[in-house]
C-alpha cells in the first residue's frame, strides 16, 4: 500500500466559568490562551516548532492541526500533543483572568457540540491522488462514512420529544448533504475543498467534516487508519459494487440514533443492511485488495482490530468499553446512573456527556478512566510529550517545524505556511516546500547556516 | 516503524496473560476487583463533577463552528 499522508483539525469547545457563573466573552478568553501557546508572536503567525498550526476559528473556537504525518501512529501522537498543548494554557490564562479580577476555571471540550444545538467541526484530511474520478471516489466513500460512526462515533445525549436519548455521534444530526463546499451551513458527509498543499496536478485533498472529535487513542486509531485503508482501496479500483444508499442523509441520522445498532438502512438496489453489514462489504473488498498488494505491518494490524471490532460490535458492543468512545462514555453514565439510582434527564449525566471530553486532565472522565487503567491506549505518554516540541520526523512538518526553531532561537522574524517558508529581513527569498512527504530540503538547510554563519543587518 | 511493531506485539501478549487468568475461582476474583475498581471509579467521578450541573450545562453555549 502507498504511503499517505494525512492530518487531523480539532475545534474545541471553551467556557470560562467564574464561580459557577459565566458569562465573560470568549473572545478574550481565546485571547489569553493564545499568549500561553505563541508568545510574542503575531496572531497570523501560528504555526508550533512541532510543524502544527494552532488558530482562532468561525465562531470563536481555539483549533489545532496536527503537522502533516504519514504514519497513523503519529498521527494520534500527534492529535494528542494538540490536547496537551491546549491544556498547557489553562494556568496562564486563568492567571491572567485572575489579575483582572476574575476567579474562575476555564474548560476546554474537545467535543462538536454545545448545549444549544451549535456544532464544531473535527476535520479529517487525506492527500489522495488527481487522477482518480473525486465524485466515483465520494460515491463509493459516502456509505462508508454514513456507516463508520458505529466504531468512531464519540457519543452524543439529545432530547427528542422531551426524552433524552443516547446518540453514537455527535456530528450526525447536524449533516445536510452528501456532498458540499461550505463547512458552516449545510454540513456535509464530504466537503469538496480541495486544497492538497502539494503539487494540485498529482494530488488533491479529501475533506472529511463528517466524524466526531475523539478522547479515545484507539478509537482515533480506527477512524483514520480504516479510512486511509478504504480510501486507497477505492484509488486502486478495488470499489464496492452497488453501495449507493437511498438516502445518507437520512441513514445517518437513523444510525446514529440506535445503540443497539441492529437498525436497517435502505440501499438504492432495495436492500435493507445494518450498519455492521455495510461495513463488513467494505471490510471484504479490503482484504481483496491487501492480497493483491505488499502490506505493512501496521495495516495489517488495523484492518485486523477493523475486524475485531466488528465482531464485538455485533456480539455486545459493551465489550468495547475500553476501546471506543460512545461505548466507553455510555458505560460511564451507564454505571453513574446504577449507582446514583437516576436516570438519563439527571443534570449530572447531562454533565457528564460535556465532562468526558474535558482535555484537563485532573478533570476530565475520559483521563479519569485512562487513569484508573480503564482505557486501551496505543501511543505512549512520553511520544506525547515528545510531539508537543517536535515535528513528525518523516514528514516537510520537520523542514517547518526545525525552521521554527531556529527562527526563534535566532530571535529573527519568520513567514511560514504549509507549504512556504521565509525568513524575514535581509534575505527575503521564499522558499517552496511542495512536496509533504519530504523531511528535508536542501535549500532550507542553506538558508539555515547562511544565517547562522553570516550576519544579516535587519 | 520497529517500535510500533514492537507495542504491538507487547500489547497482544498482555492481551493473551489477561484470557489465561480468566477461568475458575479467578474469574470471580475478577468480577470482585472490576466491581471494587467501579466503585472505586463512581467517587473519583464525583469529586471531580463540577457542583453546579444543571448551570453549567445551560449555560455551556458555543458559536457555531465549521
Amino acid at each position: 500500500m502507498r504511503q499517505r499522508i494525512f492530518g487531523l483539525e480539532n475545534e474545541y469547545g471553551l467556557i470560562f466559568s467564574p464561580n459557577g457563573k459565566v458569562y465573560l466573552p470568549v473572545e478574550k478568553v481565546l485571547g489569553y490562551i493564545f499568549e500561553g501557546l505563541i508568545p510574542n508572536s503575531w496572531p497570523s503567525n501560528a504555526f508550533l516548532v512541532n510543524g502544527a498550526r494552532f488558530y482562532q476559528d468561525t465562531g470563536c473556537h481555539p483549533e489545532y492541526s496536527t503537522p502533516e504525518c504519514d504514519n497513523i501512529f503519529d498521527l494520534v501522537t500527534h492529535d494528542k500533543a494538540g490536547e496537551r498543548l491546549v491544556e498547557g494554557c489553562l494556568p496562564l490564562a486563568e492567571e491572567r483572568l485572575k489579575e483582572e479580577g476574575l476567579n474562575g476555571e476555564i474548560f476546554i471540550f474537545k467535543n462538536n457540540t454545545d448545549s444549544m444545538g451549535n456544532t464544531y467541526g473535527c476535520h479529517e484530511n487525506y492527500l489522495m491522488r488527481r487522477d482518480v474520478d473525486f465524485w466515483k471516489v465520494t460515491e463509493q466513500l459516502i456509505p462508508f462514512f454514513v456507516t463508520r460512526q458505529i466504531y468512531a462515533g464519540a457519543g452524543k445525549l439529545l432530547k427528542l420529544s422531551g426524552k433524552t436519548h443516547y446518540f453514537l455521534s455527535q456530528r450526525a444530526q447536524h449533516i445536510h448533504e452528501k456532498t458540499s463546499s461550505s463547512t458552516t451551513s449545510s454540513r456535509s458527509i464530504i466537503n469538496t475543498r480541495d486544497e492538497p498543499h502539494a503539487d494540485a496536478e498529482k494530488y488533491r485533498r479529501l475533506h472529511i467534516i463528517v466524524g466526531d472529535s475523539n478522547m479515545s487513542e484507539f478509537t482515533t486509531l480506527m477512524k483514520i487508519g480504516v479510512t486511509a485503508v478504504v480510501l486507497s482501496m477505492i484509488e486502486e479500483g478495488y470499489t464496492v459494487p452497488n453501495i449507493e444508499l437511498e438516502d445518507p442523509v437520512k441513514a445517518i441520522r437513523e444510525i446514529s440514533r440506535d445503540t443497539t445498532l441492529k437498525r436497517r438502512v435502505k440501499l438504492e438496489d432495495g436492500r435493507e443492511l445494518t450498519g455492521i453489514e455495510i461495513q463488513r462489504i467494505y471490510l471484504e473488498r479490503a482484504y481483496d485488495y491487501l492480497a493483491s498488494t505488499e502490506v505493512d505491518s501496521i495495516t495489517e494490524d488495523i484492518v485486523q482490530k477493523w475486524e475485531n471490532t466488528l465482531n464485538k460490535l455485533e456480539e455486545d458492543p459493551m465489550q468495547l468499553s475500553r476501546q471506543i468512545d460512545w461505548v466507553m462514555k455510555k458505560e460511564l453514565m451507564v454505571s453513574y446512573m446504577e449507582k446514583k439510582d437516576c436516570g438519563w434527564d439527571d443534570p449530572r449525566i447531562l454533565l457528564m456527556d460535556l465532562q468526558y471530553h474535558d482535555v484537563k486532565r485532573s478533570r476530565g472522565l475520559y483521563y479519569v478512566l485512562e487513569k484508573m487503567d480503564m482505557v486501551e491506549k496505543v501511543v505512549e505518554e512520553e511520544d506525547i510529550q515528545l510531539a508537543m516540541n517536535e515535528p513528525p520526523q518523516t514528514t516537510r512538518a520537520k523542514i517547518r517545524g526545525d525552521f521554527i526553531r531556529f527562527a526563534r532561537e535566532k530571535n529573527r522574524s519568520y513567514t511560514v505556511d504549509w507549504t512556504y517558508l521565509k525568513l524575514n529581513g535581509y534575505w527575503e527569498e521564499t522558499i517552496l516546500c511542495m512536496d509533504p512527504f519530504s523531511s528535508s530540503d536542501r535549500r532550507v538547510e542553506e538558508l539555515i547556516a547562511a544565517a547562522s554563519g553570516h550576519r544579516f543587518s535587519r | 516503524m520497529s517500535k510500533q511493531e514492537h507495542k504491538t506485539d507487547r500489547k497482544k501478549e498482555s492481551g493473551k496473560k489477561e484470557e489465561e487468568t480468566g477461568t475458575g475461582s479467578k474469574s470471580a476474583e475478577k468480577g470482585k476487583k472490576i466491581k471494587e475498581d467501579l466503585d472505586k471509579l463512581m467517587d473519583k467521578i464525583d469529586d471531580v463533577l463540577e457542583e453546579n450541573a444543571e448551570e453549567f450545562v445551560k449555560n455551556y453555549v458555543q458559536k457555531g463552528g465549521e
